[in-house]
């Protein structure tokens, strides 16, 4: 029987369809009984769909924060063997809300291709994105106050991990370190000034520099470590930098994921980020189990990314955005917004909530989004 | 009817339009004379409206209430910039010509940007387009002094310039409210004294407000200035004298301002101005234009009611005769309305006042109750006491969901306290532990309608976050039922009917009743329902109706076949059968049901006794010891980890130090040992109230008998092992730098066993981080739910399903994607299974 076609012409949602033809198949109704019980889920359907007026904002601000009282303040947490530090729970929810640029802890899941996917592959990929900077490689590392030079000591075995050679770490000096002259001998690099005057400062901040520079792997990725999911292997890093790992050979592009959302924006634009948006707020919410229908985040994220860009929830975002002068005024900032308003000369034509709220007229929400008009009829007296 | 106000504009107030609208100058600084008279010209100017109650204005002739007061204005001698104003005056400075006053950039490039005055204010031109004249470097020396070219530029002559900009460049700037050079104050508008009332103390002292305060001082330096302009002092004494007007003139503004120094009363404490009055939470604002004060309304201690309905609330007497319902009088309740009259407003169902149909009050007391009954006719209204079936509006705080916010029809009680039917304790997050909740009385028919049809209890069984019940059993209400519902629970017939009639149902039963045959007189007739209940094991294959514990759950036509009735039947939360009840029969046979049951296992558990006590922790020798080797095997463990920690063999984990490593290794091991001491117990412990309390899931759970059975287990502090202390240890009991897991908080003995001092600390320390946590948690999402409420609060579903924003933009083509409210729906979706099924039958 064609259950498809029967549910193709119906005004059910996608998901509803979907699962209304798992149903089908697994009890195989006949062509008379589907076509009835398709007409009762839609009855069902639109019984339950919004009704106009309703203030799904406030409904879902309240949602989302009243079990908000209830979850964790602890920032991070150990999720059981597997290590990560994940910022979790109510500061999370926050950060993500309040849009910020950096997450306090960034993480990638990075999926591979599956050409790529096996051990071997993972824990190669790992170690090139794995940031490497010449600090953890370093041993000892010595001011010579006599000689006025720079003696550092490395550890060689590090270096062959990461497959670097004696001429490329001249170049990489050379490149990054002007005005010295380095020699390499063995594990030791010796770097003395060209010039004559040095200070015991500026080798200070030479050294400081040499530290900070980065051998192999792509900035901003502390740690990356494979784990196995299900079939599948998977690449966690503690730093996201989505803009270069996406080119990395091997990874899967499509699933690459981050929970940087501003990062997510730049690099995909704003429909991934408000998913990304809307994911992240679903899974801190779901990991403290609490149960919220996902339909109050997704209102939240679009009313984040309306504009194209992401806005804060608060007073420089959404909130700092609104028409009403009064609206505003109530929130934060009071007198900033009031003055401005004054000289600009706004009107507040209080078709909003919370204008009517404060000067004591009933607000055009739910049952007062319309007027009644009377006409009466002229008695035939 | 009133007329609705349309819009509010904003806009700057020029000195024209000021002396225009006020009624007197003000030149004096002396406030009242010896007498005790206000002074004519002085800041609190009878002409200014009146504050004592039997005055009349001299201006308008209203008295308090009708006369709102009237402005005066200060003649300043010199202008002096208007300090919240500062920042338009400094971006005007910058983007307009010191000679010509015309904007320093062509229109063509002006058309182009969204906020031209602040690009104008970034950008530095060195030359006016116009008249090619050079410019100067403004500069603001914060709060509100200019200087041009590092030489100070005056009010005066910043009045000037502002003058020259034309209106034409003005609307460029898009700068509408009104001429710049208004921005810089020469006649300072005098708030009426209604804004700025004074007190009399008991002393007969009188008290004047902050702002009469700082007016005070801005005369008396005004008025010195002008003295001294006109006996022509040196301009030094003049520029000092100008500053300190221009101090005084900035605070009556902002007495907040960095950089000044706060302008202080007498006794020491900062002065309360202009800013301060409408800022924050303590500001006009929030606390009184967001926030009202009403009438009707009632505020008492909370107290419980098993046997009221939940929508049902009970009022004490006393609080009945002082809230009163208005009542139109007309052909048809005028004689019913006569005798309430006739009661009087000290009985039960009387009335307080009439109110004629000129709009004048009149108050019924025990003498004139006749008279006044007589009197009454078409047009009339009374004020009759609340009584039962009234329909009220019951309130708990903080209101965190609109369920904080129900409608109850009232039940006039003898009582003093509200009482409230159990379950509904949980959408209030009420306990009666002294809390308090407020009452209020619709007082229009509009309100009251909208109250019922749309706030009564039963219409929120059904929360809105996540489409299940929030209203349900709770505590003793699902132990009563599990219990009555387990196998084998059988009373006479006799006893069933006593239940069903104190649930009101009145029905033949048979000689014998089993405990599921009498919860099934509560169901509906025709429903059919099976899910697992809460206490189901989890096997690998479920045997459905034949599951040998009796834990798969099967009605099929109002007859409980097999199966417990616990908390996910009717708890909140989970309650699958009261979420079914509610979806496919109505929300009045959900209350209905609910009313019910919650009953039924209160009055069970009453007749058949329920308690714990120590005893019921009581776990065989067997099992004690068995626990015991579970906690030295895992200590063991974890001695064995700390050696290979020190020899520095242990694995270290990717991305942790080798003590990071360390530490989740043991955390790791120490975890099990409750979870073991947990199954042993759970396999030990007979089923007795403990347990049925956690199996059925009406409070507690394993883990709790756990920990004071068998193993209390690990405590932490912030995720982590506890750690803190003294020096490298946690208390002098122990070794420095011991990392065994006893020193470290772990507690292998159980609270029946008893602690010893050092694990009943760090128990302690475990407590008080939870303690702190909360407070911290609850303060911090306060802030966030008034910042979400804020940014979403404009957002509705307008008639053709868009969501829209106050601005019209659509947020949402269709509300939440899919259009289905959560709050109708059966937990966010619909359940097509359940009607595949029963069309299909099985």
């Amino acid at each position: 029987m064609n259950y498809e076609k029967m549910l193709s012409s119906s005004i059910l949602s996608e998901k509803l369809k979907m699962d209304t033809m798992d149903c089908f198949e697994k009890y195989k109704p006949t062509q008379k009984q589907a076509e009835k019980i398709i007409k009762k889920i839609e009855e069902t359907y639109i019984k339950m769909s919004y009704e106009a007026g309703e203030a799904v904002g406030v409904v879902a601000a309240q949602s989302i924060s009243e079990p908000a009282t209830q979850m964790t303040m602890r920032t991070y947490h150990t999720a059981g063997s597997v290590v990560k530090q994940v910022s979790l729970g109510l500061p999370r929810l926050i950060e993500i809300l309040d849009a910020r640029k950096e997450a306090t802890t960034p993480i990638m899941q990075i999926y591979l291709d599956p050409e790529h996917n096996n051990r071997e592959d993972a824990t190669k990929i790992a170690k090139r994105i794995k940031e490497t900077k010449m600090k953890n490689i370093v041993l000892e590392d010595v001011i010579d106050l006599v000689n006025l030079a720079i003696e550092i000591k490395l550890d060689t075995s590090y270096l062959k991990d990461l497959q670097m050679n004696k001429e490329e770490l001249i170049k990489l000096f050379n490149k990054q370190i002007r005005g010295y002259d380095i020699k390499i001998e063995g594990n030791r690099i010796e770097l003395k000034s060209k010039k004559e005057e040095v200070t015991i400062r500026d080798l200070q901040k030479i050294k400081l520099k040499i530290f900070d520079m980065r051998l192999r792997g792509v900035s901003g990725i502390e740690q990356a470590m494979v784990t196995k999911e299900g079939e599948e292997w998977v690449i966690t890093t503690i730093g996201s930098n989505l803009r270069k790992v996406i080119k990395i050979e091997g990874i899967d592009p499509k699933r690459l994921f981050s929970n940087n959302i501003k990062e997510v924006e730049k690099l995909f634009g704003i429909e991934a980020a408000r998913n990304a948006i809307i994911k992240e707020a679903c899974g801190t919410l779901a990991d403290q189990g609490l149960t919220i229908d996902p339909r109050h985040i997704i209102l939240v994220g679009d009313m984040m990314t309306i504009d194209g860009e992401i806005k804060a929830i608060g007073r420089y975002g959404v909130a700092g955005s609104k028409r009403s002068v009064l609206a505003r005024a109530n929130f934060e900032t009071t007198v900033k917004h009031l003055t401005e308003a004054a000289v600009n000369g706004n009107v507040d034509n209080l078709d909003s909530i919370i204008e009517n709220v404060l000067i004591n007229q009933v607000a055009p929400v739910g049952t007062n989004i319309c007027d009644i008009v009377f006409k009466p009829k002229k008695s035939k007296k | 009817m009133i007329e609705k106000i349309k819009a509010v504009e904003f806009g700057l107030l020029s000195p024209k339009v000021l002396k225009k609208i006020a009624s007197v100058e003000i030149d004096r600084y002396d406030l009242y004379d010896r007498d005790g008279y206000p002074v004519e010209g002085g800041i609190m100017d009878p002409r200014l409206g009146v504050v004592d109650p039997g005055m009349r204005c001299r201006v308008c002739g209203g008295g308090v209430g009708t006369c709102f007061g009237h402005f005066g204005y200060i003649e300043l001698a010199r202008p002096v910039i208007h300090v919240r104003h500062v920042k338009t005056i400094y971006s005007l400075l910058r983007a307009t010509c010191e000679e010509c006053g015309r904007v320093l950039e062509t229109k063509e490039e002006l058309k182009k940007k969204d906020s031209p005055l602040y690009d104008l204010y970034l950008a530095k031109r060195k030359k006016c387009p116009y008249c090619g004249a050079k410019q100067g470097s403004v500069r603001l020396n914060k709060p509100y002094n200019f200087t041009l070219d590092k030489k100070p530029l005056t009010p005066l002559r910043i009045r000037e310039w502002l003058e020259k900009i034309t209106a034409k460049d003005l609307e460029i700037l898009k700068i509408k409210g009104g001429r710049p050079e208004w921005l810089v104050i020469t006649l300072l508008p005098v708030p009426p004294v209604t804004v700025r009332p004074s007190i009399t103390l008991e002393t007969g002292e009188r008290s004047e407000d902050d702002l009469t305060h700082k007016l005070v001082d801005i005369i008396r330096i005004n008025q010195r200035l002008k003295d001294n302009i006109t006996i022509g002092a040196p301009d030094f004494i003049i520029d000092d004298l100008w500053e300190l007007l221009q101090y005084h003139a900035s605070t009556f503004f902002d007495n907040n301002l960095s950089g000044v120094p706060q302008a202080r009363h007498r006794s020491g404490r900062a002065l309360r101005t202009l800013s301060q009055r409408l800022k924050g939470k303590e500001g006009r604002f929030r606390n009184n234009l967001s926030g009202k004060r009403v009438n009707f309304s009632s505020r008492t201690v909370i107290s419980p009611d098993p046997n009221i309905s939940i929508n049902e609330v009970g009022i004490p007497e006393v609080v009945a005769k002082e809230l009163t319902v208005p009542i139109t009088v007309n052909d048809r309740n005028i004689s019913f309305l006569r005798a309430m009259i006739r009661r009087g407003p000290s009985a039960i169902d009387g009335a307080n006042y009439i109110i004629r149909p000129d709009g004048r009050k009149k108050k019924i007391t025990e003498e004139n109750a006749n008279e006044i009954a007589e009197e009454i006719e078409k047009g009339y209204m009374v004020e009759r006491h609340l009584k039962d079936g009234d329909i009220v509006i019951f309130n708990r705080q903080p209101s965190l969901h609109r369920m904080s916010v129900m409608a109850h029809r009232v039940k006039i009680t003898p009582w003093r306290t509200f009482t409230l039917n159990l379950c509904v304790c949980a959408p209030y997050n009420a306990d009666f532990d002294g809390d308090e909740m407020n009452l209020h009385v619709p007082q229009s028919v509009e309100a009251l309608t909208e109250a019922e049809s749309l706030m009564l209890v039963e219409k929120h069984i059904r929360s809105p976050r996540f489409g299940g019940p929030i209203i349900g059993c709770i505590q003793d209400h699902i132990s009563g039922n599990y219990i009555l519902t387990k196998k084998g629970t059988k009373m006479s017939g006799e006893k069933a009917i006593q239940y069903l009639a104190n649930l009101g149902i009145e029905k033949r039963v048979k000689n014998e009743i089993t405990g599921k045959g009498l919860f099934s007189h509560l169901l509906p007739q025709d429903l059919s329902i099976r899910f697992k209940s809460n206490a189901c094991m989890g096997c690998d294959e479920c045997k459905k109706e034949k599951c040998p514990w009796d834990l798969y759950v099967s009605i099929k036509n109002g007859k409980l076949k097999t199966g417990v009735i616990d908390s996910k039947a009717i708890g909140r939360e989970k309650g699958l059968l009261l979420d079914f009840i509610e979806k496919n029969y109505g929300s009045g046979e959900a209350r209905l049901f609910l009313d019910r049951v919650s009953k039924l296992g209160i009055r069970f558990l009453m007749e058949k006794g329920f308690t714990i006590g120590i005893s019921d922790q009581d776990i065989s020798d067997k099992a004690k010891k068995d626990i015991e080797k579970v906690v030295r095997k895992v200590e063991k463990e974890c001695m064995e980890l700390i050696g290979k920690y020190r020899n520095r063999e242990l694995e270290q984990l990717p991305g942790q130090t080798l003590k990071e490593s360390l530490e989740t290794y043991i955390m790791k091991a120490l975890r099990k040992v409750v979870d073991q001491a947990s199954e042993i117990i759970s396999d030990t412990l007979p089923e007795n109230c403990a347990v049925v309390m956690a199996k059925s899931g009406a409070r507690g759970s394993m883990l709790n008998l756990t920990q004071l059975a068998g193993c209390i287990g690990q405590q932490t502090l912030q995720g982590e092992r506890i750690h803190r202390g003294y020096k490298n240890r946690t208390l002098p009991h122990f070794k420095k730098g011991e990392l065994s897991p006893q020193s470290r908080g772990f507690i292998p003995v159980s609270f029946k066993d008893g602690l010893n001092p050092f694990e009943f600390f760090f128990n302690a320390m475990n407590g008080r981080e939870g303690l702190m946590d909360k407070s911290l948690r609850t303060r911090k999402s306060g802030y966030m739910e008034r910042r979400l409420v804020n940014a979403l609060q404009e957002l509705k579903v307008e008639y053709d399903k868009t969501v829209r924003d106050d601005w019209g933009r659509i947020v949402q083509f269709f509300p939440a994607e899919d259009g289905i409210d959560p709050s109708k729906s059966e937990w966010g979706s619909i359940r097509i299974e359940n009607l595949v099924e029963s069309e299909i039958g099985d």
